[in-house]
């Protein structure tokens, strides 16, 4: 969902630019929360794992692809506030070494690949956390959803950024079916990536995913029957 | 598994894709890309010179370690230092 430089008139990318500064900023911040001596290594292993998926475009539809976006993965991961710092690392090195995303884009990608996709996977991830039961194979299931969930929420989010300022006068209600049906099948892959990553985490280390730091919690208050149920 | 096997697990799947990405990875136009061809606003799109050209085995490795150093520099300047503050 790279978006190049040109689809977005000069001041939307600007205003997708001052969003940007100012998430990464309130990030850089709240991140310290998320990480110590402990956790710090798994951010920068999250965004270099995101960086190599990222590569890999699997075929969705009739001649068409998508990759990771990887923002609801980052932040059951490592957590929300960390994950939009990784995840705008992945897209400033993609846009200034590989022309992946046009540079007046940057700001565009990082609002709508990054901060979006963590955001709703978050969201939906703490809903569902909410509502199952608090165990840890409940984690991978939540984080997979919550990926899927991502992807169309952040193809809607273009499409009201080119309601906004886009260059080319084309019909917004087929732009946004366009957008949101691909997506869709592009979510699925987001979500069964997500799925597969987290829970491979949760089976060796489940102590430093930071979405799971409540199920082990309330695992260690919990006062435990002898195994009968 | 001790946190240093992990990270060089994860570290080693995130090298191996890299390295192998470029060959496997689909080369059809991705969603955005598509939706912009069919709805006839491709053109507007414009394309700035690629330092690494593109995503290759040796670019995509690259891209990870440069990937890894500058997120992993950020994420350990920010943390929470153990003896500082640390709330256990």
């Amino acid at each position: 969902m790279h978006v190049p430089d040109g689809f977005l008139d000069a001041p939307t990318s600007v205003a997708t630019g001052a969003a940007a500064v100012a998430c990464v900023g309130v990030s850089l911040v709240r991140a310290r929360r998320e990480l110590d001596d402990r956790t710090a290594p798994m951010a920068g292993l999250v965004a270099a794992f995101i960086f190599a998926v990222q590569m890999l475009n699997f075929p969705v539809a009739s001649g068409t692809s998508g990759h990771l976006l990887g923002g609801a993965l980052a932040a059951v991961l490592v957590g929300p506030w960390t994950a939009v710092l990784c995840t705008s690392v992945v897209f400033v090195v993609q846009c200034l070494l590989f022309a992946d995303g046009g540079i007046t884009a940057l700001g565009t990608n990082i609002m709508l690949m990054g901060v979006t996709t963590v955001v709703v996977g978050w969201l939906v991830f703490r809903l569902l956390q909410a509502v199952l039961p608090k165990r840890l194979g409940v984690v991978p299931v939540a984080a997979g959803v919550g990926a899927f969930v991502s992807v169309p929420v952040a193809a809607t989010m273009f499409v009201v950024m080119y309601a906004v300022g886009g260059t080319a006068d084309i019909p917004l209600d087929h732009l946004a079916t366009a957008m949101v049906g691909v997506h869709t099948l592009i979510g699925v892959g987001e979500g069964v990536i997500t799925f597969l990553a987290v829970g491979a985490i949760i089976a060796v280390r489940p102590d430093l995913v930071h979405g799971a730091r409540r199920v082990l919690a309330s695992r260690e208050l919990e006062i435990r029957p002898k195994a009968v149920a | 598994m001790r946190t240093r096997w992990l990270v060089l697990g994860v570290l080693t799947v995130a090298l191996v894709l890299a390295g192998v990405a470029s060959r496997f990875a689909d080369h059809d136009p991705d969603g955005l890309t598509k939706v912009s061809q069919d709805h006839g606003f491709a053109h507007t799109g414009q394309t700035h010179g690629a330092v690494f050209g593109g995503y290759g085995s040796v670019t995509g490795i690259l891209g990870v370690v440069l990937v890894l150093a500058l997120a992993g520099g950020i994420t350990y300047a920010v943390r929470r230092r153990r003896s500082q503050d640390d709330q256990s």
